[in-house]
């Protein structure tokens, strides 16, 4: 059985920044997972600024965020990267299953740290009715079609929520040529960064919708509408208060759960309503020397705080290591 | 005339109240750093944005290569800057920060990479 002194998992930013303050810190012999055929995690598809004011005092995008991370990782041999690699089972010993194509491995992890970020809630968890057409994306999902590959997925957008990946998926569809029809939100004000609403939704004239939800998709093979409501404060429908737009997209918007089902496999006490490691203490979990840190420990605003909190996870697995000589 | 003015420059999004008289900024309150006295400058006088998008690689497995402008540009030029980077191919291989094209729509600013092709 192979054994190694700390195992990561995630190259994203929260892994990454970990990775280094671990290796920082004096431990030598690094495993780090990452499941892409790259690192960078979510940065890589987040090509708009806005990233590193804090942490780098400089305004950076998300790709240029995470080459920093990604050099430092290059320069340190005691940082073994596996790409490719996705963890499919966690036991309560930190013993992890991953694949990498073609092979079934095992290790062992004397520390682990869990960076696997968070997924984006899809439509089914806010319950729009309507028919079940192609054209119904997350915007992340959106995000990555036309950043990374290169594919526009509609013509004529509505997005649900006003969370910021949806503000940035508005303008960047308006950039590329495609027309947003309206940002539709049911709470009295947006979710997202305010300089979001400005930079992507004002400056480019697309209404937005306070208490307003989608209520109904329109569509057959593909959308062709949608139905939106005013809601009253406790989010009930104000009948006869529906508006109707003509689109062939819907992006949704709406945040983001914490991706934690392998620490949960593995018996770490959980908070079931925000779906992260319940504890006491930044980046701690209930078994000891299993630590989360990034998004998957808790959501947060800007990648700045997720960089700054997981270098405190790479010193306590450091210290941990250390007690356990 | 005040004008209220939402602060990009950083994640706080400062509200900016802008005494404007004709087109020039004569008053500025609000503002947690020196940086929002800037940004409301530009955006009542000449508003700027930096722009971001991708552009097609031929060649690499990577299809797209992100790209930004170094500097922001006047917001009435988006438009017009985002047909010419439709039309851009990179064939050869490109380093993050390596300049794809000089002096871009003679605006004065570079567009440069912002990853490297792969």
């Amino acid at each position: 059985m192979i054994e190694r002194d700390l195992v990561i998992v995630g190259g994203g930013p929260a892994g990454m920044a970990a990775a280094i303050a671990a290796h920082e810190n004096g431990v030598e012999d690094i495993l780090l997972l990452e499941r892409d055929h790259c690192l960078g995690g979510i940065l890589n598809q987040c090509i708009h600024t806005g990233f590193g004011i804090e942490y780098f005092k400089e305004v950076l995008t998300g790709p240029e965020y995470a080459h920093r991370f990604i050099e430092k990782i290059r320069s340190a041999p005691q940082i073994e990267v596996s790409l490719r690699s996705f963890v499919v089972r966690l036991e309560e010993d930190k013993r992890l299953f991953f694949i990498k194509p073609g092979v079934l491995e095992n290790v062992k992890a004397r520390a682990l740290i869990m960076a696997t970020g968070c997924r984006e809630k899809t439509r089914e968890m806010i319950h729009i009715a309507g028919t079940r057409p192609s054209g119904i994306f997350s915007a992340g999902l959106a995000q990555k079609l036309i950043n990374i590959e290169g594919l526009l997925p509609g013509r004529k957008a509505v997005i649900a929520g006003s969370g910021d990946i949806g503000l940035i998926m508005a303008r960047r569809f308006m950039l590329e040529g495609a027309e947003v029809k309206a940002v539709i939100e049911i709470q009295k004000e947006t979710r997202g960064l305010l300089r979001n609403v400005v930079q992507c939704v004002e400056d480019f004239d697309i209404p937005v919708y306070f208490n307003h939800r989608i209520s109904k998709i329109y569509g057959k093979e593909r959308v062709e509408k949608i139905s939106a409501v005013r809601v009253d404060g406790d989010f009930n429908d104000i009948p006869g208060a529906e508006i109707e737009f003509e689109c062939d997209t819907v992006l949704i918007s709406v945040g983001l759960i914490p991706e934690n089902e392998l620490i949960e496999m593995a018996g770490v006490r959980m908070d079931k309503k925000t779906n992260s490691p319940v504890s006491k203490e930044l980046n701690r979990t209930s078994i000891p020397g299993l630590f989360v840190c990034g998004n998957s420990f808790k959501v947060y605003d800007i990648v700045d705080s997720v960089s700054r909190d997981s270098v405190i996870a790479g010193r306590l697995a450091a210290e941990y290591l250390r007690a356990l000589r | 005339m005040i004008r209220k003015v939402t602060c990009i420059d950083c994640p706080k999004g400062c509200v900016l109240s802008v005494g404007v008289e004709g087109r020039k900024v004569v008053k500025i309150t609000g503002n947690e750093c020196p940086k929002g006295e800037e940004y409301a400058v530009s955006e009542i006088e000449d508003p700027t944005r930096i722009l971001t998008s991708t552009v097609l690689a031929e060649g690499f497995s990577l299809r797209m290569v992100p790209v930004r402008t170094d500097r922001p540009i006047p917001k009435g030029d988006i438009k017009r800057a985002m047909k010419e980077i439709k039309r851009i191919r990179i064939s050869e291989p490109v380093r993050i920060g390596d300049i794809i094209i000089e002096d871009f729509l003679r605006l004065g600013v570079d567009l440069i990479a912002t990853r490297e092709s792969r």
